[in-house]
């Protein structure tokens, strides 16, 4: 094991995937000569060509519909959108062609492209460019969503979602990629589904994904040493499918939850999270499960008010003293 | 052309135009559900496009006015209609309907719902040729109201930037649904609005089936020597409304009456009786064992038929057992 930076995770799945495969391509704005906003395909135009690593222009539905197409003949598109919010732009294609033409098509066709994009909210940069849109894409069926919260998984889930038959967005976050972290020297595939115990428990389980594992092992720390309560922490890193042993196993163990998201509540991972937890273990529940959102607000520009938007460590202790009425 | 392509090409355009009428018919019986999507006055498009095209090599990508385009490309009919009728031999299984006609081992790649997705899709077919080398080319046919589609001016720009082998085929029948094209679009010449791309184009008339073959063959000649995308307009009419639930009352009875007069099917039967090379009883003959064909195999086929089994439904949302969803260490 050594660490490394999430941006060089990333990277390094790319160029290792790139060297096992001809048909593994990456496209995006500024993914070539430049190497990317956040640096992750870096010196790989010079390494594999303009023809395999493909600035494109600022074309979103145009660029992503031209991979999927690819990827009907075998090409194995990584696909980068700048920035999560401009995958709006890109839902046409994502979601009636990439999430349906393998059903639409009796199983002829599949799409299997991998869509990155770093989301979340970063410093400052307004409503525009501060969309958690991970939610929008969790609801799609014929889709499959991970968002990795260390260098470890944004590696191996790349280098999974690449190799994967179906379609792949990884959501990542703007934030995190100077985040360093163990990576395994060798290579390694991430498993695609499923969830881990960032942190062992047996009081109450925060679930928390991407960046908001981050918040919830803050938190937890907080809470032992200031509060004698033992949290366990759960990784959802796969979205959809979200695991529903995982969440149902650690609940039964700790009969607490609450879910912290970075999102506005509606229709979310909280929402999502609870509904199974009613359908796989309700009568394991001590406690009413409790969600840590965001406020249901655009981003604003103004820092004070960009955080006070945001949830963060000190909102989930909060939450858990509450549930523990301390 | 040779006479018995000519022959063997009206044939097929009275199959399609048969074909589609008795759609109608299933579809008022309702035993075709949904959206329906007709193509009788537009058969020379497709038909004269598709003979100059390599069968078994190129790819065809359409929209939802799908069911002649594939039939052409090698698509079994009975298995088309067997697809509107819902069945599980239908060809994509009964999961897609008439909008989504997939026979991806004939590489007919399918029709798809939202107007102008094609556009891109038809560009990644052709990036993915040129990656590996081949020389198919990729066809993408579309109406003409998909040019006011973003990817229509995101397509085209990464087509020529990156000298793709894409042929773009605009069926232009002058009407978005019920909007006549002079009311949605500046310049209703389709042809001069891919100039700014730099892509070369032609006009050309849709209902000549001749024509269209001969405008076709030089077009894709440019495609497949490795210059790039073209695009070809071909000026057509369809007779129904859009879809079946559109009541066509958009349109004066004149206009359809002068468009009547250039049928594609009725002037090529005209033009090989003239060449003495053909009957009308020899055309009366053949559209009897047409229509014959379409009740006796088509229809029947279909009719007789099992539905999908309700088992399957959740089959092919993704793929099955698939190793790397479970990650691991190689």
């Amino acid at each position: 094991m050594h660490e490394i930076m999430y941006w060089e995770a990333v990277r390094r799945a790319h160029d290792e995937e790139l060297a096992n495969d001809d048909m593994v391509i990456v496209m995006g704005e500024d993914v070539g000569v430049v190497g990317g906003t956040y640096k992750a395909t870096l010196g790989l135009y010079d390494k594999y060509g303009q023809e395999r690593v493909i600035d494109t222009p600022i074309s979103e539905n145009g660029f992503t519909g031209l991979g999927i197409g690819a990827s009907f003949l075998g090409v194995r598109p990584i696909i980068e959108i700048m920035s999560v919010n401009f995958a709006w732009l890109a839902m046409d294609q994502l979601f009636n062609t990439a999430a349906k033409v393998r059903y639409m098509s009796g199983g002829q066709l599949s799409a299997p492209i991998v869509v990155r994009a770093p989301g979340g909210t970063a410093h400052q940069l307004g409503s525009q460019h501060s969309a958690r849109m991970e939610k929008v894409f969790m609801g799609i069926a014929g889709l499959r969503v991970v968002t990795p919260s260390n260098p470890r998984q944004a590696y191996g889930l790349l280098k999974s979602a690449v190799r994967c038959n179906d379609p792949v967005f990884i959501n990542e976050h703007e934030l995190m990629y100077n985040m360093k972290g163990e990576v395994p020297e060798k290579e390694y595939f991430h498993p695609l589904e499923g969830s881990e115990i960032a942190r062992e428990g047996r009081d109450v389980t925060l679930f928390g994904y991407n960046i908001s594992v981050h918040w919830c092992l803050e938190a937890a720390d907080l809470l032992s040493r200031n509060h004698g309560i033992e949290a366990e922490v759960i990784d959802l890193f796969a979205l959809s499918p979200l695991d529903r042993e995982g969440i149902r196993n650690s609940v039964t163990k700790t009969h607490r939850a609450i879910i912290v998201e970075e999102a506005e509540p509606a229709v979310g991972v909280g929402a999502e999270v609870m509904a199974i937890l009613n359908e796989e273990c309700f009568f394991e529940l001590d406690a009413a499960p409790v969600r840590v959102s965001a406020l249901n607000v655009p981003i604003p520009y103004n820092h004070a008010l960009e955080r006070a938007v945001l949830p963060d460590a000190n909102d989930v202790v909060e939450a858990v003293r509450k549930m523990f009425g301390i | 052309m040779k006479i018995e392509r000519k022959k063997r090409l009206l044939r097929e355009m009275l199959f399609a135009r048969r074909f589609e009428e008795r759609c109608y018919e299933a579809y008022v019986e309702r035993n075709i559900g949904g959206f329906l999507h007709l193509y009788p006055g537009e058969e020379a498009c497709a038909h004269g496009v598709l003979e100059a095209a390599d069968f078994g090599k190129d790819y065809v990508i359409t929209s939802y006015r799908d069911h002649i385009h594939a039939i052409k490309w090698g698509a079994d009919p009975r298995e088309v209609m067997a697809e509107l009728y819902a069945k599980e031999t239908g060809v994509s299984k009964g999961r897609g309907g008439s909008m989504h006609i997939f026979d991806v081992k004939n590489r007919f790649m399918g029709g798809y719902a939202l107007v102008g997705a094609p556009f891109p899709l038809a560009a990644g077919i052709a990036k993915a040729i040129q990656m590996q080398g081949g020389e198919e080319i990729c066809i993408c046919f579309l109406g003409d109201a998909a040019n006011n589609q973003g990817t229509f001016h995101e397509s085209l720009n990464m087509a020529k930037l990156w000298n793709l082998p894409v042929l773009y085929v605009c069926e232009n029948n002058h009407y978005g649904i019920g909007t006549r094209i002079d009311r949605s679009t500046a310049v209703v010449d389709q042809y001069k609005r891919v100039s700014g791309y730099g892509i070369p184009s032609r006009q050309e008339d849709g209902q000549d089936v001749e024509l269209v073959y001969k405008a076709a063959t030089r077009a894709i000649r440019h495609v497949r020597s490795g210059k790039g995308p073209y695009f070809l307009e071909l000026m057509t009419y369809r007779y129904r409304g859009h879809s079946m639930s559109d009541s066509n009352a958009y349109r004066a009875r004149a206009e359809e009456r002068m468009w009547s007069k250039r049928d594609p099917v009725i002037m090529l039967r005209d033009r090989l009786i003239e060449e003495g090379k053909m009957t009308r009883e020899d055309f009366k003959n053949m559209d009897t064992e047409i229509l014959d064909q379409i009740e006796n195999e088509v229809i029947a086929f279909a009719e007789e038929s099992p539905e999908p089994h309700v088992s399957g439904v959740e089959r092919y949302v993704l793929a099955e057992n698939d190793p790397w969803v479970r990650g691991g260490v190689p």
